[in-house]
């Protein structure tokens, strides 16, 4: 029963969907038709019904019930709770469901509130988010129905993919699609400001919460997902360019780009089509982000159940949307009036640079990860890594980040360069201390030395936007812009500490000895097996003491799951505040050595809090200026009502 | 009016510097991809066609069966890698095997070639469930290896 009434609801939400576009569609002409009226309402709706059905789903896999073909083959009733709940939406289906529920209620969200612009444009952005719907809806509904029943109940569920039952991946995927879903209504605004010839900057204020949104839980879940690599996979690495690490960088990249030039927009009025594009191109890069991951057509350390089949679908609504809106921007494009104008050395050219490098990074990640399937056309099989990303990235990083020290210090339109001299001589020359400093010690690689300069005099810069305010009064999204910056600094301090200065000892040791990595002395006490809820495991026991102090006890594990049957490395962390040990237990020799591979990161957690103070920034950011809505939009409806007092006078 | 053509000039010079950029970005990749990317072979493909040693290459195949052994330091092993023609390439890897790493079943392997022909294996790709072939292998079937065997052997 509960399994129908959600796939109804569902059914009634595409339904809705469909008259949202029509009604929207219709309104564009000149007299304003009834059903215009619809479109609000059935936008709410259709968020109220997705939501159901997404309940409906949870609910489903809450009682286990085994009757339901998605629960089968993806939860068991031995799960702890949380994982069972996180079965949800860690498949294909209640993924894809999970997508549709959060685009219908950001839909719904911004037909309740968003009443500053003109009716007309809000009616058409509605339904470039209907259309963009109707294509999950259609998807969802004719080839990946969540609530299909089985002929029979199962007597028992097949399980989640151990390697999935994890806090931090139940929680990964959705924090990325809540970033895609914000692009998508992003994208849907500037499709309604293009038809309705409305590119402004009270377009461009709409459109930033969203942007900004989606750049927080895109940031986020990249920095959840690289440390989940890391920990999870065992192999002591935070970023593989793996494609699906690359489909979820892809449109970071993008959004990011497309921040900056909202804000430009928004506060200038320039940059007008550019945005636009930016709009169209970071919708698509999360598209095509869902499509490599879906479809599973190139190789993959995170390669989980695909479908060739699926991924079709998705290609074709995929080329609709791209080819769709890139035809719309070319036939509309002209239309947009060029917006005000600046000179190359102002705020907007530091912002346009940054632009520039941002989309040319985005060129050469998808270059890198599409180039398997171009030379597979051609019956080449190859494989792109670090040593294409690596060199290639930097030479665009390296110089978006050193204007990135010094840009927010430009002022908007026109600027001269000799009035922030000062500030530039000191970013470089702490910039050149530390490389100086860093030669000295010894020789690293040349990328991480150059990462620990950039990211020194990066750090620095940041906070000098700041410099002779008052930081009690500073508005918060300028708070917001420097704490972003600074995190931009701590994870490439991370990085580059991690690269140049890890040490990685692997070895096969007797029980009641010990290895020596870094400054860390690690004893093996005793290897035991142990077993957990719906695993069996192989557990050393090390007592690991840094620099001579006090023993930490770490616990690796080589676990065995009996649903369904696999075998996982867990690897083991000691964290420290200037790094951690990492510790993996392998195989036993015959000799009855066991295998161990520990390596010393120093630093390497400055990575992740690096991600986390981007995203603080951007929350900052948002509620900043969420907040200066919200007073304009009161100081608004004081005038209208003190008009109408007057009035009545 | 100086202003206005000022203007209209900086705005080119962003639109050049831009073009430059993203051309310049485009060069660079497919340069660099050309370079970088490293191939795919199977044991068949480097018999026929050996590439450089020290060159960055991806290996896939079978796991010969019985082929496995652990060196006396407890961590190195080394493995033959098969494939339908029975054309082998002994491999080297030095870390921890990935888990669902056994012999008979498919391997994907990072790494290069020496000068005797070993293949050092950098890295091991790791199957994170027994039902994922990597999709290097899909068109080969898992157990070619052992039926080719059969069939010479019949045939004998």
């Amino acid at each position: 029963m509960i399994a129908e009434l959600g796939l109804a609801a569902l059914w009634l939400a595409a339904a809705l969907s469909a008259l949202q576009l029509l009604g929207g569609v219709l309104a564009q002409r000149k007299e304003a038709s009834e059903i215009a009226r619809l479109v609000r309402p059935a936008a709410i709706m259709q968020g109220v019904l997705a939501g159901f059905a997404f309940l409906m789903l949870l609910w489903l896999f809450y009682v286990t019930d085994l009757s339901v073909k998605l629960v089968a083959t993806n939860s068991h009733s031995a799960k702890p709770l949380v994982f069972k709940l996180a079965g949800a939406w860690g498949n294909h289906e209640g993924s894809m469901l999970l997508w549709v529920t959060v685009m219908a209620l950001a839909g719904g969200l911004i037909a309740l509130v968003e009443r500053r612009l003109p009716e007309k444009t809000m009616l058409a952005t509605l339904s470039a988010q209907a259309f963009v719907g109707l294509g999950f809806y259609a998807f969802l509904l004719l080839s990946s129905n969540p609530f299909e029943r089985l002929p029979q109940p199962a007597l028992e569920g097949i399980g989640l993919n151990p390697l999935l039952q994890d806090i931090g991946l139940a929680f990964h995927p959705p924090t990325l699609y809540f970033g895609y879903v914000g692009l998508s209504v992003a994208f849907s605004f500037a499709v309604g400001a293009l038809l309705t010839r409305q590119v402004n900057p009270n377009f461009a204020r709409a459109m930033r919460p969203w942007v900004l949104g989606a750049w927080i839980f895109l940031t986020l879940g990249i920095t959840a997902g690289s440390y989940w690599a890391y920990y999870e996979l065992g192999w002591g690495g935070w970023w593989f360019w793996d494609p699906v690490e690359n489909a979820s960088l892809m449109p970071w990249l993008a959004a990011t780009a497309l921040l900056h030039s909202v804000g430009v927009l928004a506060a200038r009025d320039a940059l007008r089509t550019w945005t636009i594009m930016l709009g169209v191109i970071a919708f698509s890069m999360s598209m095509l982000g869902t499509f490599l991951v879906r479809s599973g057509i190139l190789t993959s350390v995170h390669a989980f159940a695909v479908d060739p089949e699926r991924g079709s679908f998705i290609l074709v609504l995929l080329l609709l949307y791209i080819g769709g809106s890139l035809l719309l921007f070319a036939l509309r494009a002209n239309t947009v009036s060029e917006g005000e104008r600046f000179s190359v050395t102002s705020r907007e050219g530091a912002l346009v640079f940054n632009n520039v490098m941002l989309s040319a990074l985005l060129g050469i990640v998808l270059l890198g990860t599409l180039y398997p399937l171009l030379t597979e056309a051609f019956d080449v099989r190859v494989s792109v890594g670090p040593p294409y990303f690596n060199p290639v990235g930097a030479i665009f990083t390296i110089p978006m980040l050193l204007i990135m020290a010094v840009g927010p210090l430009l002022r908007w339109r026109g600027d001269s360069f000799a009035r922030i001299k000062n500030s530039v001589a000191i970013v470089a020359a702490i910039m050149l201390a530390v490389l100086a400093l860093v030669l000295i010690l010894g020789s690293y690689g040349l990328l991480p030395v150059l990462g620990l300069a950039v990211a020194a005099g990066l750090a620095v810069g940041s906070f000098l936007p700041l410099r002779g305010r008052n930081l009690m009064r500073a508005p918060l999204s300028l708070w917001g812009m420097v704490i972003a910056h600074f995190g931009i600094a701590v994870a490439l301090f991370g990085m580059a500490s991690e690269t140049a200065f890890s040490e990685e000892k692997l070895a096969a040791v007797p029980v009641g000895e010990s290895a020596q990595v870094g400054p860390w002395n690690v004893n093996l006490e005793q290897v035991a097996p142990v077993a957990g809820p719906n695993w069996t495991a192989i557990q050393g026991r090390l007592a690991a003491s840094y620099d001579g102090g006090d023993p930490v006890i770490l616990t690796p594990e080589s676990r065995n799951f009996w649903a369904p049957p696999q075998e996982t490395t867990e690897s083991t962390l000691a964290t420290r505040w200037n790094g951690q040990l990492y510790a993996v237990i392998g195989n036993q020799a015959a000799d009855g050595r066991w295998q161990l591979r520990l390596w010393w990161k120093p630093f390497v957690t400055f990575i992740w809090y690096g991600g986390i103070l981007i995203a603080l920034g951007g929350l900052l950011a948002l509620i900043g200026r969420l907040r200066t809505d919200l007073k304009r939009r009161y100081v608004k409806s004081r005038q209208a009502d003190r008009a109408k007092e007057a009035a009545a006078l | 009016m100086s202003s206005v053509l000022k203007a209209k000039h900086q705005r080119l010079v962003l639109i050049i510097i831009a073009l430059i950029a993203i051309i310049g970005a485009g060069l660079l990749a497919s340069y660099a991809l050309r370079n970088e990317a490293s191939l795919f072979y199977t044991p068949d493909q480097i018999a026929a066609n050996p590439p450089a040693p020290g060159q960055a290459i991806r290996l896939g195949g079978m796991v010969q069966e019985g082929s496995l052994s652990t060196m006396a330091d407890g961590i190195t092993v080394s493995f033959t890698v098969t494939d339908k023609e029975s054309s082998t390439v002994p491999v080297r890897y030095t870390g921890i095997l990935p888990d669902l790493f056994v012999e008979g079943s498919g391997v994907v392997a990072d790494g290069r070639m020496d000068p005797d022909g070993t293949f050092i294996a950098d890295e091991l790709l790791a199957k994170h469930d027994e039902n994922y072939v990597p999709r290097e292998l899909q068109d080969m079937d898992q157990h070619s290896p052992d039926k080719t065997l059969e069939t010479l052997e019949s045939v004998t």
